[in-house]
């Protein structure tokens, strides 16, 4: 979107080396999974409000309606409950829907049909239909979005049985979990930062899956673990970096997916470090960070060697105020301080 | 109240049977008679059961209805897919769901036809094209939609009706649907059972004194009306609405007036509550629509009392079978509760 471009063009991420593969965006990543997908199935559309203007939805679709034409590319009515309705309905008669939302905030327009609707049926009907939906969204943070349109809404999600939710860190990733979440038989929310969408990465050409539900390791320590995802591993990352120089080594997992959430790594992790920092993009009570707290309190506990800190969104709206911003989202001085403080502890 | 009709009939009785008969062969026409019979007597023998308490699902009895839900699905083929809300029995057995495990799923046995985990308000059987409900006013309106979506973008001979109530048409998702609908001229049909009540709050306190049919025309489609009293005008107008559609001219909104003998939900009548009067109950039991074309039949020689006697002995002894086949059904285990959580 316009008036945060300049913000997500300055934000400078480590340059991938060209010698391990070709390099490019995120979004151009998200374009290419989008492509494939289109290209090998007759069966996947894709649709949502803007998906064919000129900004082609931070460029995640640039030229696919031309490719592909308007009925397996379009634009829809501001309509986002029966939209959902309609790709859920479309997905139980073998079509495979890619609805997406350029705000989270426009998801829970759509609530009833996500949550009663397309992620019941193959449970209600006892497995008679699938539903292969995948429900995109930017999420995260412009400047000024505030309250009503920059709410992080997976943490609410997680207790919804029958959905998948993914959360890309990466190129890689956001290409190869896109489509593992168009091939699955499943609604799938795939919650994409904004800003990532103009980080590079090395993406392979052409078809590859990342599966859903695995963790991986980004940063191998002994002393502290830092589980998160999205957008928070990028600050997780340069915080653990920052101190390395400080002899504190820490464990970054990326979950990648956030449910079903990939317990073994978090708990492997945890028994080699004894201490637990959880950092996610949205706010910190009943969501993710509540959610692997209590993980490590049920599954992990004689392993702990100090209190889980979490790291998230304060109970407090999304402020609009750039001063207030930086009040409220984590970044990566804080993340660094809560490694230090339980690294000492 | 006792004596203010609020919502009359309006239609045309069994006079309206006698317009649009050549429309029907002679068996079709006792087939349509037959299959209406059966579901009356189905529903009638649920209610009677009820209260042994066997069967703990919320029911919601279409007795007084089942005109609209026979003569819809008479107009459909098995290709052609039915979505329906919570009132279900009658659009699952006129799409032709089997008996036997629509009782054994009311009884929440394993082998019911959705295995237990819907009930009542959920009976699927995507076999016969009965593809799914929703228990959330005006929920199944867009699945529905995208269903005939899907069939268009298949290039798939398919129509998908769904089956709504007038308070479906108070929620915005309705309107959104419609107006999608429209706008893709996709082969869907919205097939209006219009009770006047939604539970016990009359349309009057919950809409404006307009036709509910122009409510539908405002968002680009035809709006035609019903009655539903009679199996003959509901069958045809559905028929003209799937023509349409098959052509590929869209979306078709079906007004059909009809009258629920008895409560919203669960067994017997709650017009003594007060919410509507038995007089204005009185007065569409007395066109009852199973008993108007019963007495039509006979009247004009296409059924006589020994055939009826027949159909009721053969009728009897189904629904008998089928309850006992319910009933000595196993239950599901505690392995089944995780099943198709989510779909390999």
């Amino acid at each position: 979107m316009p008036w945060d471009e300049g913000l997500v063009n300055s934000l400078v991420y480590d340059r991938p080396d060209p010698k391990e593969g070709r390099v490019v965006s995120y979004a151009r990543a998200i374009n290419e999974a989008l492509s494939l997908a289109l290209e090998n199935d007759p069966n996947v559309f894709v649709l949502g409000q803007g998906v064919d203007d000129p900004t082609a939805m931070f460029g995640t679709t640039r030229g696919l309606p031309a490719r592909f034409g308007s009925t397996r590319v379009f634009d829809t009515p501001l309509s986002e409950e029966a939209m959902m309705g309609v790709s859920t309905g479309a997905a139980m008669n073998g079509m495979r829907p890619i609805f997406m939302h350029n705000r989270p905030d426009f998801v829970l327009l759509a609530f009833n049909q996500l949550v009663t609707h397309a992620t019941k049926f193959h449970f209600m009907d006892n497995g008679q239909t699938t539903v292969p939906l995948v429900v995109w969204a930017a999420i995260g943070r412009g400047w000024g979005s505030g309250a009503q349109h920059s709410q992080a809404i997976h943490g609410m999600l997680l207790g919804v049985p029958g959905l998948k939710i993914v959360m890309p860190s990466t190129p890689y990733d956001a290409k190869g979990l896109l489509l593992s979440a168009i091939l699955d038989n499943n609604p799938v929310c795939v919650f994409e930062h904004r800003w990532l969408m103009k980080k590079d990465g090395v993406v392979p050409e052409g078809f590859y899956r990342v599966p859903i539900g695995k963790g991986i390791y980004r940063r191998r320590g002994k002393d502290v673990t830092i589980v998160g995802a999205s957008h928070a591993i990028e600050l997780a990352l340069q915080a653990a970096n920052q101190l390395a120089a400080e002899t504190i080594d820490a464990e970054v997992i990326d979950l990648r997916t956030i449910k079903p959430l990939d317990e073994p790594i978090i708990l492997e992790s945890l028994h080699k470090t004894g201490r637990l920092l959880v950092v996610d993009t949205a706010w910190m009570k009943g969501g993710l960070c509540a959610e692997i707290g209590c993980l490590a309190a049920e599954k992990g506990f004689a392993d702990l060697k100090a209190p889980v800190v979490r790291i998230g969104l304060p109970d407090v709206p999304t402020p609009a105020g750039f001063t207030l911003e930086q009040f409220y989202y984590p970044d990566t001085a804080r993340i660094a301080a809560a490694v230090r403080g339980l690294a000492r502890s | 109240m006792d004596s203010n009709i609020r919502y009359p009939y309006k239609g045309e009785g069994s006079q309206g049977f006698e317009r649009f008969r050549d429309t029907c062969s002679h068996n079709e026409l006792v087939a349509l008679y037959l299959s209406m019979l059966r579901i009356r007597r189905i529903e009638e023998e649920i209610e009677r059961r009820y209260h042994q308490d066997f069967m703990k699902t919320p029911i919601h009895l279409v007795i007084g209805q089942e005109a609209a839900a026979v003569g819809c699905c008479a107009a459909l083929g098995p290709a052609d897919l039915v979505y329906t809300s919570h009132r279900t029995h009658g659009a699952y057995l006129a799409k032709g769901g089997d008996l036997k495990r629509m009782l054994s799923e009311m009884h929440c046995r394993i082998n019911g036809c959705v295995g237990s985990r819907g009930g009542s308000m959920h009976l699927i059987d995507k076999s016969v094209g009965m593809a799914g409900t929703s228990a959330i006013v005006g929920g199944a309106v867009p699945i529905a939609v995208g269903a005939a979506l899907a069939a268009q973008l298949k290039g798939e001979d398919r129509v998908v009706v769904v089956f709504i109530g007038d308070a479906t048409t108070e929620e915005g998702v309705a309107a959104e649907s419609l107006n999608f609908a429209a706008l893709k001229k996709v082969p869907v049909i919205f097939f209006c059972e219009n009770n006047f009540y939604s539970v016990q709050s009359p349309l009057a306190t919950r809409q404006p004194a307009r036709d509910i049919r122009a409510w539908a025309e405002a968002h680009g489609m035809p709006a035609v009306s019903a009655d539903g009293v009679n199996v003959l005008a509901v069958r045809d107008a559905v028929a003209s609405a799937v023509a349409r559609a098959r052509a590929g001219d869209g979306p078709t909104f079906i007004e059909v007036p009809v009258y629920r003998f008895r409560a919203h939900g669960g067994a017997g009548d709650d017009s003594k509550t007060g919410y509507r009067s038995e007089a204005e109950r009185a007065a569409w039991e007395a066109v009852d629509p199973l008993r108007l074309l019963a007495e039509y039949l006979t009247r004009t020689g296409c059924l006589d009392a020994a055939a009826n006697e027949r159909a009721e002995r053969d009728i009897a002894a189904e629904i008998a079978g089928a309850f006992e086949h319910a009933l000595a059904s196993p239950n599901p285990t505690e392995d089944d509760l995780y099943r198709h959580v989510y779909a390999d």
